[in-house]
């Protein structure tokens, strides 16, 4: 049988030092170059007729950039729109990143917890830094709820204080493990279907159902693919909305 | 199977040295510097080039949209202004035909009153004239029979009685308060 983990081996594809900290250009790096061109190229192509009546290829452009706004509106407000373009780039990355590690043979940059825990560190410090930037001490309030009891307030801010540092776990770690195990998934069921075709007899008569959970998690990973870039967006805005507005 | 199978999330135990490759230390930094520099180029790229370009366009349809739906609006002010126009002038013309009507209906009227008037008094005066000529005749008659009665009566006495009676005493007799 396969391993199922050998696919998120990182393989250094050739050696880079930059300022003595190791830059080696290695398999990952190269699936996010590719990501960002792929990300970059799609919308440049799409929205390249600028026409009034879009063409097929331009709405879809316009689908995903309205699709951010309207979550960036909806949970900040217009004054949220100033970091639009931080989180329509955390959109069109991760989502690029996890359609093509949908490929086979590709690999899944966003299955790499480093990857997922540096992106949400980014998100965590966006929001603390805006957070005392905007409000000052005011950002304080967040860990102060309005309308509770003076007797439970310690415990509750206590609470608060660990859900917010908690954040940036839970942010990466979501994602990581959503790529990680649907990707273990797919490849252990399509370890299956070789084995039982090996084993030979009645064992290569089931092969097919294997295949079948491979047909019908395939489909669910794409939309588990898109649903993690959604899911990582919509909560980098409802953390920044925190930062704008702290008071609960 | 010999080879130790890896089933899910565990930790392969193959060779002593193997780390869980998504977890792998020693990919962290070259990872992280390459995550830095394509997701500040993709957000560069995309905040100056992209953004703009497609927000651009959504932004310049919505205007367009506006413009056609103000054109529209005001269109149709206009046309409601016609409409009232229009309707304001048929209630004119309605008005005014009404007016005319009315107003020849009574000239008509009057003047087939005027006409009947007259016909009646001209028609009045002859039944009045043909009256007051059959009066008179009737009167005339009336006034001749007395007259042919006294004629005929002195001849009928003399021819019945054989005397012979003057004119007035017939008259006389005929009429017996006349001679008086």
């Amino acid at each position: 049988m396969p391993d199922p983990i050998h696919q998120f081996e990182v393989k250094r594809l050739f050696p880079l030092e930059i300022f003595g900290v190791d830059a080696t250009f290695t398999n990952s790096a190269l699936f996010m170059v590719a990501g960002v061109i792929l990300s970059f190229g799609l919308l440049m192509y799409a929205s390249r007729g600028r026409s009034l009546v879009p063409s097929r290829m331009q709405s879809v452009a316009e689908s995903l950039y309205e699709f951010v706004a309207g979550m960036v509106r909806d949970s900040m407000g217009e004054q949220g729109m100033k970091f639009f373009p931080l989180i329509f780039t955390f959109f069109m990355f991760i989502l690029t990143l996890n359609m093509l590690g949908m490929i086979p043979g590709f690999f899944t940059v966003t299955s790499q917890l480093w990857v997922t825990a540096a992106l949400a560190i980014l998100v965590f410090l966006t929001v603390i830094v805006v957070g005392f930037a905007k409000n000052g001490l005011g950002f304080l309030k967040l860990f102060v709820p309005d309308g509770v009891p003076i007797y439970v307030l310690p415990l509750v801010s206590l609470i608060e204080v660990i859900s917010f540092f908690s954040r940036p776990l839970s942010h990466s770690l979501r994602l990581f493990a959503n790529m990680l195990a649907g990707h273990i998934t797919l490849k252990v069921f399509a370890g299956f279907i070789i084995m039982l075709l090996g084993a030979g007899g009645a064992a290569s008569a089931i092969a097919p159902l294997p295949l079948l959970a491979v047909l019908g998690i395939t489909a669910l990973e794409f939309l588990v693919a898109f649903l993690q870039a959604y899911v990582f967006t919509m909560l980098t805005c409802m953390y920044l909305n925190d930062a704008l507005h702290p008071g609960h | 199977m010999t080879e130790p199978v890896t089933t899910g999330t565990e930790v392969p135990t193959g060779t002593a040295n193997k780390v869980f490759p998504p977890l792998d230390p020693t990919t962290l930094a070259p990872q992280l510097v390459w995550l830095t520099i394509t997701f500040v180029a993709l957000y560069f790229l995309l905040k100056k080039i992209a953004i703009p370009r497609i927000g651009g366009v959504i932004e310049e349809r919505q205007n367009r949209i506006q413009r056609d739906i103000d054109a529209a609006e005001k269109l149709k002010d206009e046309v409601n202004g016609a409409m009232k126009a229009y309707e304001k002038s048929l209630a004119d013309a309605r008005g005014n035909a009404t007016a005319i009507a009315r107003s020849n209906h009574e000239k008509l009227t009057a003047e087939t009153d005027r006409e009947r008037a007259a016909v009646e008094a001209a028609t009045n005066k002859k039944l009045a004239d043909a009256e007051a000529r059959i009066t008179e005749m009737k009167q005339k008659a009336l006034a001749s029979v007395g007259e042919i009665a006294s004629e005929i009566a002195g001849p009928v006495i003399k021819q019945l009685t054989g005397k012979d009676v003057s004119a007035d005493e017939v008259k006389r007799a005929l009429n017996p308060g006349a001679g008086e």
